[in-house]
């Protein structure tokens, strides 16, 4: 077809990919109620699906949020998200971080473990190779605070499952563009 | 002034002639209100939902916005139909809704709901105004919300002691949501490209669709002067009728489940494919993966949301529909290109021969005694009407009848078809032209009907009466829910499970139960005179037409098929031509 340049043309070529990608959205909201439940009522009642999510303000008045939201879809549904995510009135912005160039995630996690012995010993010896902080101690139990890559803390639970991990409680990822670039 | 005055005042303001709605409670000193002042007449339909409907239509038919206003609990809830309808059609509709005192609301409190919360995927946008200072601003903002970018219902909840509170009145606003801010101008690149394309075109079709009617009048008359100087046919949704005449050489019908042969078969055969203000529904592509296969796609739309949601494009434009037909007329003689006219004439050649099979011809026996086609019923129903030197102004139920007026009813200016396509709302038609009725006091009103979707809001005929609205309810009465057990007749091995019209009302004397003239046809040589009687019928007709009752639609698209394999009905499948 010689009707327009190709560059247009690209759209029906992707036609066919439906494999599934990584998407993480960083949008700015107005800080007021119902924006959140806005938002994951729109992934519930569309199918889409939310894997982690955060929601804080960000500015100095408190009248701005930001909620990062980590999602996984085909291409066209990522872009659907997107679109419909930018399309609610108390959305200023939508930005799908890993589409926008590199970016920094991390989560917070706090992990108590029950112990004794041995056991109590190896998992504060993990603590230390993982950098993690002791955050509060018992005689019995420890509870351990650790930031950083999601990868990361799923090896440091991981390893102290077999060592009376009782109970976990994590934050799910902030993500922010790096270099000088902003949303 | 009271909250409740405000309120009135700033609707005032806002050009706002009539409210649709029904009191209760949570909405009393707003109702007082409304009895102590004389700008905005209130016209009290015996339901909800039929409020919300009556203000869709409305909207619809005068191009403003409509409003409603229900009082709180089982109020707000029995909007909910109506909202969802407003939101897939994309009509512009502000509902206030009453809500109990501030201080009681989380407690349980007598008809408390969380109005905001059950219809917030019902609408656009919603609140709860919770500040009596911003009550102003926010209902502004509903109305600015409702009627821009691409237009939906909008629900603002007022605590009743916001309504009885005292707030001073400023007409001047502020705007609440910066984060707002619907793009109207489409990319002039866009155009350009768009209009090369459609100029290198062999087999172009446009497809049209409601976003040219909610654009208004305007983009009706691009729309029509767009199609003459391309010489393209053009085809239209269900929501996008009237927006090009449908008595023009170049319109070919309706395309989709029950299109005609030819927008269908062009649809799927072209090589560039102009989408206006239509949405790539499931009821109009049929199979996604088999839709349109070859055509380079132009997709111009308000909400970007629409743009490669269903069908990827090649050419997207976003922005308000009238602004872009202008652009592209304003583009059609700059480019330099002429149209391959020996390629269009031998696209038109192959488009005659589809309509050469006459996919809406029926057989209707002329005979004394004979039953009336629900078709033919709608086709004299449609002659009659121009025979009277009128333009009516049409809506419908939901179901066979609904397809049969897209089919049979030529419509030939926007504005002038009122009917529930995205949700698909039985007990739609009879509410909606109380709405039309109100909004033009002197025309032609008819809802034509199935017998089983007006029992759905059949209590509006005491509006009817209450306000002498002149409308005609034209029941084509096959006693099925006809739509259903034709899907049970072709899909479901013929087993009408609960879709016979059991245990119906004499309509006749139903209709003057409630005061309002009631009539009858029963067999072909009483249709004629039926019809006229009804015309000439100075206030409103329940009319009963009974038609063959297993009578089916066609052409019809099986769900999730491809547009060539369109089914035209047994009269007609010998004559349908290798595609
Ligand atoms: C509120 C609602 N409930 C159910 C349906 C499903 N439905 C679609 S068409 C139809 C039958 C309509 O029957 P009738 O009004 O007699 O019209 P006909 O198809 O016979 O012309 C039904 C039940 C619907 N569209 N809306």
């Amino acid at each position: 077809m010689d009707y327009i340049d190709k560059k247009i043309l690209q759209n029906s070529a992707q036609q066919e990919k439906d494999e599934f990608i990584k998407a993480v959205f960083s949008l700015i909201v107005e800080n007021e109620s119902g924006v959140l439940s806005r938002v994951i009522g729109l992934f519930a009642g569309r199918g889409y699906n939310i894997e982690s999510l955060t929601v804080a303000p960000v500015d100095d008045c408190g009248r701005k949020s930001r909620i990062n939201i980590l999602t996984s879809g085909t291409p066209m549904v990522i872009n659907q998200i997107k679109e419909q995510l930018n399309k609610q009135i108390p959305v200023y912005q939508v930005v799908n971080l890993c589409q926008q160039g590199p970016y920094v995630a991390r989560e917070l996690a706090l992990i108590k473990v029950v112990s004794k012995g041995s056991e109590r010993a190896e998992a504060l010896n993990l603590a230390d190779a993982f950098r993690a902080q002791v955050v509060d101690a018992s005689v019995d139990s420890l509870v351990f605070e650790l930031t950083g890559k999601t990868e990361k803390i799923d090896a440091f639970v991981d390893l102290l499952r077999p060592l009376g991990l009782v109970e976990l409680s994590r934050t799910g990822i902030a993500a922010i563009g790096r270099g000088c670039q902003t949303i | 002034m009271t909250g409740a005055e405000v309120l009135l005042q700033v609707l005032a303001d806002l050009g706002v002639e009539v409210i649709f709605g029904y009191p209760g409670g949570a909405v009393l000193p707003i109702y007082d209100a409304i009895f102590q002042q004389g700008k905005i007449r209130h016209i009290l339909t015996r339901h909800e939902q039929a409020a919300v409907h009556a203000a869709e239509a409305y909207a619809r038919s005068t191009g403003k916005i409509g409003v409603a206003l229900v009082t709180s609990g089982p109020g707000a809830t029995n909007t909910v139909t109506g909202l969802v309808d407003a939101l897939m059609d994309s009509i512009p509709i502000v509902c206030i809704s009453g809500q109990v005192f501030s201080n009681l609301i989380g407690n349980d409190a007598f008809q408390e709901a969380d109005t905001v919360g059950i219809t917030r995927a019902a609408t656009k946008f919603n609140y709860l105004v919770k500040e009596k200072e911003k009550l102003a601003d926010k209902i502004r903002e509903a109305f600015y919300i409702a009627g821009s970018g691409r237009p939906g219902p909008v629900l603002v909840d007022i605590p009743k002691d916001l309504q009885l509170a005292q707030i001073p009145y400023s007409k001047k606003e502020t705007k609440i949501h910066p984060s707002y801010k619907p793009v109207t101008e489409p990319s002039h690149q866009a155009i350009k490209d768009a209009v090369k394309a459609m100029k290198k075109a062999k087999r172009p079709i446009f497809y049209t669709g409601g976003g040219i009617i909610n654009s208004g009048p305007h983009a009706s008359e691009g729309l029509r002067e767009l199609v003459k100087i391309s010489g393209f046919p053009c085809t239209s949704t269900l929501m996008g009728l009237g927006a090009y005449p449908a008595s023009d050489k170049q319109f070919l019908g309706m395309l989709g489940m029950h299109g005609t042969y030819e927008a269908n078969l062009a649809t799927h055969g072209c090589d560039v494919l102009i989408a206006l203000g239509a949405r790539f529904d499931d009821r109009v592509t049929g199979s996604v993966k088999d839709f349109s296969p070859n055509a380079l796609k132009i997709h111009a739309d308000i909400d970007p949301s629409q743009i490669n949601k269903i069908i990827l494009v090649d050419i997207p434009i976003i922005g308000d529909v009238a602004r872009t037909i202008e652009l592209m007329i304003e583009e059609w003689d700059k480019q330099p290109i002429s149209v391959d006219q020996d390629a269009l004439k031998e696209w038109w050649d192959q488009i005659e021969q589809w309509r050469g099979v006459d996919c809406l011809k029926y057989q209707q026996d002329m005979q004394a005694g004979e039953v009336i086609k629900p078709q033919h019923a709608i086709r004299r129903l449609s002659e009659l009407v121009r025979a009277k030197g009128k333009e009516a102004y049409i809506s419908t139920e939901v179901g066979q009848h609904q397809m049969w007026t897209a089919q049979y009813f030529p419509f030939e200016s926007p504005n002038h078809f009122m009917t529930s396509g995205g949700l698909g709302t039985m007990g739609y038609g009879l509410p909606a032209a109380v709405g039309i009725q109100i909004a033009h006091p002197d025309a032609l009103v008819i809802d034509i009907a199935g017998e089983a979707s007006t029992m759905m809001n059949i209590q509006e005929l005491a509006t009817i009466k209450q306000y002498r609205l002149p409308l005609k309810v034209f029941i084509l009465n096959n006693r099925y829910m006809g739509m259903v057990r034709q899907w049970q007749e072709l899909i479901h091995g013929g087993r009408y499970s609960e879709s016979y019209s059991e245990s119906l009302p004499d309509f006749v004397k139903l209709a003057e139960s409630f005061g309002i003239k009631g009539m009858r046809a029963r067999t072909i040589d009483e249709l004629d005179i039926m019809v006229n009687a009804m015309l000439d019928e100075p206030g409103p007709v329940v009319m009963e037409i009974q038609v063959e009752r297993e009578e089916n639609c066609f052409p019809m698209i099986p769900a999730g098929a491809p547009h060539n394999q369109i089914l035209l009905g047994p009269v007609k499948e010998k004559t349908k031509i290798a595609s």
